[in-house]
């Protein structure tokens, strides 16, 4: 359900550039999904099976980059990678950490011809 | 050829919601977005949060579901202005939608605004609606364990109200786990437990919500 509203905006994004550039197939398109969303994959690419049909993205293929999550470190600076549970400074053990990435939702790039 | 996007997929609900964020601003209107499963207890927290509050700050209610009228129903009868947003199967509440419903209210003669999003533990966190703070509301019969099934609802709420707290003799609910999952997720997010029925550890979380409104009451005075 969710995973379709996010599908639409990535569709329709990449829809939109190629008309821009006068394209008239799209065989690829890339995605940049944070670790700490809440999309699951197999849903995403449920959604884009089913809402491509009859657009110019028909046989694209859908490239999901998994984006991990990282953040630095407030007291002492100290950059990290972290799960979800443990946004915890491994240098210094301070919490007041900085998320630097692992939130993305971004449609990064299409191959158009 | 190769075309570059580098766009957000939310870009049309994030840049809603900043337009959302900066009409509550001039306003000088408090906006919290409350979210939980249904049944967890979102318009009864409402109601005592009304009935704590109500003499100190001009309130009104959007209220999101999916179909029907009634929450708003329940609110109105009590003398608060109170708008319903049918989302029409969509699970979740979106900027757009908020910007519609704020069209209904005299956002200039309130104080406090109270989100009722639909009920669900999953998309809500995704999109911003503008609001001042998400807050969300487990209840106790959800059981211990939903901070590791629903994580990004724990991290985004800028506080956790926990609801059904009379029911806790009856459920195997583990406080003591809860608070540190939840702590490790998001450490500077307090915990209220509360009985929204019974008006039991109501005082706690209103008197936090008024610190978060007269801090904005302050600095739209200061504009
Ligand atoms: N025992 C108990 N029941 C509650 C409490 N808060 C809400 N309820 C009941 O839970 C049910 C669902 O509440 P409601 O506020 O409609 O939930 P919502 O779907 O999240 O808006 C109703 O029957 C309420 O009376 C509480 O603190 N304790
Ligand atoms: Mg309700
Ligand atoms: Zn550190
Ligand atoms: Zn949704």
């Amino acid at each position: 359900m969710h995973e379709m509203g996010i599908c639409d905006g990535i569709l329709s994004s990449a829809l939109r550039a190629a008309e821009d550039a006068g394209a008239r197939r799209i065989t690829r398109i890339e995605v940049s999904i944070g670790e700490l969303t809440e999309v699951v994959d197999e849903a995403l690419r449920f959604a884009f099976e089913t809402l491509r049909r009859g657009t110019m993205a028909d046989q694209a293929e859908l490239v999901v980059n998994l984006v991990q999550a990282r953040s630095e470190c407030a007291d002492c600076g100290a950059a990290f990678r972290h799960d979800r549970f443990d946004p915890k400074c491994p240098e210094c053990g301070s919490y007041v950490v900085r998320l630097t990435q692992g939130k993305e939702l971004r449609i990064d790039a299409i191959d158009a011809e | 050829m190769r075309i570059d996007i580098a766009k957000d997929v939310l870009e049309h609900n994030d840049a809603l919601a900043e337009e959302n964020r900066r009409v509550f601003a001039d306003a000088g209107v408090f906006v919290v977005d409350l979210m939980a499963s249904p049944g967890a207890g979102k318009t009864t927290t409402i109601l005592a949060t009304i009935a704590a509050l109500r003499d100190r700050y001009r309130i009104a209610v959007i209220e999101g579901d999916v179909a029907s009228r009634v929450d708003a129903e329940k609110i109105a009868a009590h003398g608060i202005p109170a708008v319903q947003i049918n989302t029409g199967g969509a699970c979740h509440l979106e900027s757009a939608m908020i910007r519609r419903a704020v069209e209904q209210l005299d956002l200039g003669s309130l104080d406090l605004v109270i989100v009722e999003n639909v009920g669900n533990l999953v998309c809500p966190t995704e999109f911003d609606l503008g609001e001042h703070a998400k807050v969300m509301i487990l209840s106790v019969p959800e059981g211990h364990d939903k901070p590791y099934k629903y994580p990004g609802i724990f991290e985004i709420s800028e506080a956790v109200i926990l609801n059904k707290y009379d029911t806790l003799p009856v459920f195997d609910f583990d406080e003591a786990e809860f608070r540190s999952v939840v702590g490790r997720l998001n450490p500077r997010a307090p915990i209220f437990p509360m009985s929204a029925k019974t008006g039991e550890g109501v005082a706690a979380w209103a008197d936090w919500l008024s610190a978060r409104i007269d801090a904005v009451k302050g600095g739209a005075h200061d504009a």
